[in-house]
Formats: C-alpha cells, structure tokens, sequence
C-alpha cells in the first residue's frame, strides 16, 4: 500500500515536471514557429492576424518571391550579409589564433600592456564610439564599404575571441611543442601542423561566435552603411518593415526575419557543444 | 578560475637557450594585426571622441573648437536625462524580469533527467537569434491589425475592441520587456545553471542529514556559493541594457511620445540624425564614464571570495 503509494506520488511529480517543461518550452518556441509558419501564406491571407498560424488557403512561396522586389532586393541584402558574416569569421579566426599564440608562446616588450588593451575593450562598448569610427573609415577611404563594416566587426570579436584562444594554447603541453621543435619544425609550421589540430575546439567556438555576432549586428550597419545596395539583412528588414517601401507587407517582413533567423538556429542546434563551451568560458573569466 | 590579469608564464626553459631572446621577439609579430585592429578601431576613436567633444562638429563644413560648451548643455539638455532615466528604469527593470524568469528554469534544468537537454536547448533557442530579428518578430505579434496579440485577444472575447499595444507607454513598455525576456532568459539560465552546477553535491547532502529545509538550505548554500555566477549574471544583464538600442528604435522608434528613446537611442539621433557629432561625442563620454564606473562596480562584485584561491 504504501509502496504504491510513493509510486503514485512519484509518477504525478514526474508528470507534473515534464508538462512544466513541455509547456515552457512550446512558450519558447512559439513565436519562431509562428513566424515561420505564417510566411507560408498567401500574400493576401499574411496580411490578416496568424490565427491559425499555418496557411489556410494553400502554401505558396510568395512572401519570399516579393522579397526581392524592395529596393535593392532581398538578395542583394543577403548576400551583403553573407559577405560580412564570413568574412568576419575568416579574419578573427586568423587574427585571434595568431595573437593567441603569441601571447601564450612568447615573451616580448609590452606583452602584458596589449593583452589587457586588447580585453579592457570590452568595458569600453562600440556603441559610444560609433562616431569616430565613422570618420575613421571615412578617412581610411572605407566610408560606406562592407570591408569597413568587417574591420569593426572583427575588433569587436577579438577580446573574446584572443582570450579564448590563448587559454587554448596555454592547455597544450610545451612537451609536444619541443619535441617538434627537435625535429626541426619552424614557428609557421608547428602552428598550422601541430598546434592547430590541438586547438581546433577553440576556432570553432570563436568561429561560431563570429558568425552570429556580425551575421546579427544592428547598430553598427545601420550607422556605416548609407548605401540601400550595402544594406545587411537587419537594416534592410528594418527599412521594410518602417514603411520605406510604402505599405508594410508584413508577410515579406516575417519571411525576411525566417530568412535571418534560420542559419543562426542551425547553427546553434549543430554546434551547441561549442557554443556552450564558449559561454562557460566567458563566465570563468 | 582563471583571471584576464597579468600572469604571464613565461617558458623557463625557452629562457636558456642562445638566440631565445630574438626569436622571442617574434611574438610581436604574431600579435601585431590584432593590436593593429585596436588602435585603428578602439583606441583612435576612443581618443577621438575626448577631441571631438570639445568642438563644434557638423557632418559637413569645418569644425570649430568651443570648450567645455558641449558638456555645458548636456547640463541643459532635459531629454537626454530623460533618456539616461528611462535607460536605468528600464534596466533595473529587464533585469529583475530576467532573473525571475530564469533562476526558477535554471533550477529546473540543472539535474540531468530525462529531455533535460532538450528542453535547456529549447529554452535557449531564442539567444541565438539577433535582436534585430526578434524586435522585427515582434512587432508584427505586437501590431494591431496584423499582429497576434490583440486580434486574438479580441477573437476570444477578452476586449470588445482590438487594442493597440504600442500606442500608450505602460503597455508598450511591458510588450518590450515580455520580449527581451523571451529573448535573454535562455541565455541566463545557462549561465545560472553552471553556478548551480559547481555547488557540492555532498554540501547540499549533509544540510539535509542536518535538518535543513529546502528553503534554508536556499539561503545558506546555494545562494552564498553562487555569488560570483550571480554577479556574472547581473553584469551581463545591466551592461546589455543600458546599451539598449535595437528593441526600441525597431519596435518603437523611441515612442510613443519620445517616451521610450534610450541614451544610446538619444545619441545615435544627436549624430546621425542631427548630424551634431561634436555634441554627439560629448554624450558618448558621460555614458562613458558612468559606464566605466560601471565595470568598477563589477570588478568588485566579482572578486574571489576572501580566504579561498
């Protein structure tokens, strides 16, 4: 009797947990799936409230065909945004992995002076600099160019991105570099051929972050770039959804956001390990 | 736990070898493009800013040097106090929302059970997402014609007629913060949860052979033992705020009435709207400094705790 008893009450937390959990998590979700169920409508039918979410009166593609009729059209937005997304990855990789190196491997003048000018930047944030960094580009002859934008996305990423690749370095053992070193391995090549196999963790993680950091900047963009043809896909959206292009056909709007909010959920959902070790190291320093 | 301070360990066998000292020296090398990039993108404009605020500086034309001018009418300047308000109102604000929402799903995916994972990964799904992505999200559900929330509302009997959110400051305020809520929560909990995560199982187990309740042991484990992640937590969440920017001029452009322009808000308009920059820069240094001040604070809060490493 009272064995089955604490069964019962076993199985009713159990139930009670698991319906907290399934129910938080359908709230969580909800708005992404909405989105993303309602730019399957029909232009006409996407214009009315998404009560019920999914089309009606037939699937149809038509949000994302009239996408490309705004301005400079979708594409060219998204391409930008590919554009500064990769980039962004490919530079902070090569940065941060060289200056990671060097700051664990190395002793040099000022070595101390530039890791902390490097890290203090994050106390500093762009946002109150976003001015001079205008007249900077200007200057450089960058002025209202998606290289401009990648140079500021990729400093934006380095104190993160040097710290974790230098506490990388640092995990591997000085044995398996002299011993390289032994056999003759120059600076270059013991980099690429024997550290960065032992580091790659790490360039994922900084990869990642690099990618969704530039692939979701706002202010930045919308500030550098004047030019509807240099738009990303945020100031784009934005520019469609404030009534630029006459009335605000919100069905093209949600298809524009499904189209900036996928690759960031795919990502997410295949490189979770990475993007959770990246936040754990950020939270131990 | 490691410290971003300056231990530098340098290799001492590297030491002793002939010629180490030069080919040491190609570490500058190695570092070289990243303090490059910030000189040219942090530390110029940083130093820019100081120059800029003190002069007269329109987009076009010469610019003028005029003192302390600028900094005189921030002092005059009611609607950018005003912003600085509304900014901290909103943070405090935010953050407290954030923690009672996710300290209780932090608790709740902490212990491996079965679908943990899947949940922790649902809950923090919409971290992922930009914010530009979520405020345009959201102010369709938050449109009153087309959106979700006032027509269904309204289908459902609960108003008699469709209510617009966003046209008065109370509910607009609220509509935001439900949706950075939504946004940042899943990122918190995780945070939270590795504090949760690194208490000793056996503390937790020896309070309970003591007598102590789930409330006290609350208070007298969990709570001390996380301070640091906390603080982590509430740093991240104030800085994200005061910089607030994207939520509100997407879902809001600052109304209604102006009554929602954040400071950054306040000077992304000085600049590139007005195109005053010199006076743009005069009010990037005062959020400077408060927010220096700022990650003083912070530094303080996550010291290590006396007595331990």
């Amino acid at each position: 009797m009272a064995q089955a008893a604490s069964r019962n009450r076993r199985l009713a937390a159990r139930i009670a947990e698991h319906s907290t959990g399934i129910i938080a998590s359908l709230l969580f979700a909800a708005p992404i799936v909405w989105a993303v169920l309602s730019t399957f409508k029909p232009a006409a039918e996407a214009r009315l409230p998404p009560l019920p979410p999914w089309p009606t009166s037939g699937f149809s593609l038509e949000n994302y065909a009239t996408l490309d009729t705004f301005g400079d059209g979708l594409w060219v937005s998204a391409q930008n945004s590919i554009y500064v997304s990769v980039m962004t990855v490919v530079l902070s990789v090569i940065v941060s992995v060289l200056a990671g190196y060097g700051f664990s491997r190395f002793r040099f003048p000022f070595k101390d002076l530039f890791f902390i000018l490097i890290l203090s930047t994050i106390m500093i944030p762009f946002q109150s600099i976003l001015t001079p960094i205008f007249l900077v580009l200007t200057k450089l002859g960058l002025h209202n160019t998606l290289t401009g934008l990648v140079g500021v996305y990729v400093t934006l990423q380095l104190p993160f991105s040097i710290f974790m690749m230098r506490n990388a370095f640092d995990a591997v053992p000085r044995e398996i570099e002299e011993a390289a070193r032994m056999d003759g391995a120059s600076n270059v090549t013991m980099l690429l051929k024997v550290m960065l196999p032992l580091v790659w963790p790490g360039v994922v993680t900084i990869a990642l972050f690099a990618f969704l950091g530039a692939w979701n900047e706002f202010l930045a963009a919308l500030v550098l770039m004047t030019d509807q043809s240099k738009f990303t896909l945020p100031v784009m959206m934005t520019a469609l959804q404030s009534g630029r292009f006459g009335a605000i056909d919100w069905g093209a709007v949600q298809a524009g956001v499904t189209v900036m909010m996928v690759p960031c959920l795919i990502l997410f959902l295949a490189l979770q390990r990475f993007y959770i070790r990246g936040l754990m190291a950020g939270a131990v320093k | 736990m490691t410290t971003i301070a300056t231990t530098t360990t340098a290799p001492p066998r590297a030491r002793k070898l002939a010629g180490a000292g030069r080919r040491q020296w190609i570490g500058l090398l190695y570092v070289a493009p990243a303090v490059a990039l910030v000189v040219v993108f942090f530390l110029i404009p940083l130093g820019m800013t100081a120059w800029m605020s003190l002069h007269n500086w329109p987009l076009m034309g010469e610019h003028s040097y005029i003192g302390l001018d600028n900094y005189v009418a921030i002092l005059r300047d009611t609607r950018f106090w005003n912003a600085l308000k509304f900014t901290a109102y909103y943070t405090v604000i935010v953050t407290i929302a954030i923690f009672a929402v996710a300290f209780p799903l932090a608790l709740f995916v902490e212990r491996p059970r079965p679908l943990t994972n899947l949940y922790r990964t649902m809950f923090f799904m919409p971290a992922v997402v930009g914010f530009a992505s979520a405020s345009l999200l959201w102010s369709w559900l938050l449109n009153v014609d087309s959106g979700l929330f006032s027509p269904a509302a309204y289908d459902l009997g609960l108003i008699d007629k469709k209510f617009n959110l966003l046209a008065t400051f109370q509910p607009a305020f609220w509509s935001i913060i439900a949706m950075v809520v939504w946004k940042v929560a899943g990122f918190t909990m995780i945070i939270l949860m590795a504090g949760l995560q690194s208490i000793p199982q056996d503390l937790q187990e020896a309070a309970i052979i003591d007598g102590a309740g789930p409330f006290a042991r609350f208070r007298a484990i969990t709570l001390p033992l996380m301070r640091r992640t906390l603080a982590l937590a509430l740093i991240l969440s104030v800085a994200g705020s005061i910089l607030a920017f994207d939520q509100f001029y997407i879902i809001l452009r600052g109304g209604p009435r102006n009554q929602t322009l954040t400071a950054v808000y306040w000077i992304f308009n000085q600049s590139f709207v007005s195109f005053k920059l010199g006076y743009g820069a005069a009010l990037s240094m005062v959020l400077l400094v408060i927010l220096v001040a700022l990650s003083l604070v912070q530094l303080w809060l996550l010291r290590k705790p006396e007595g331990l490493d």
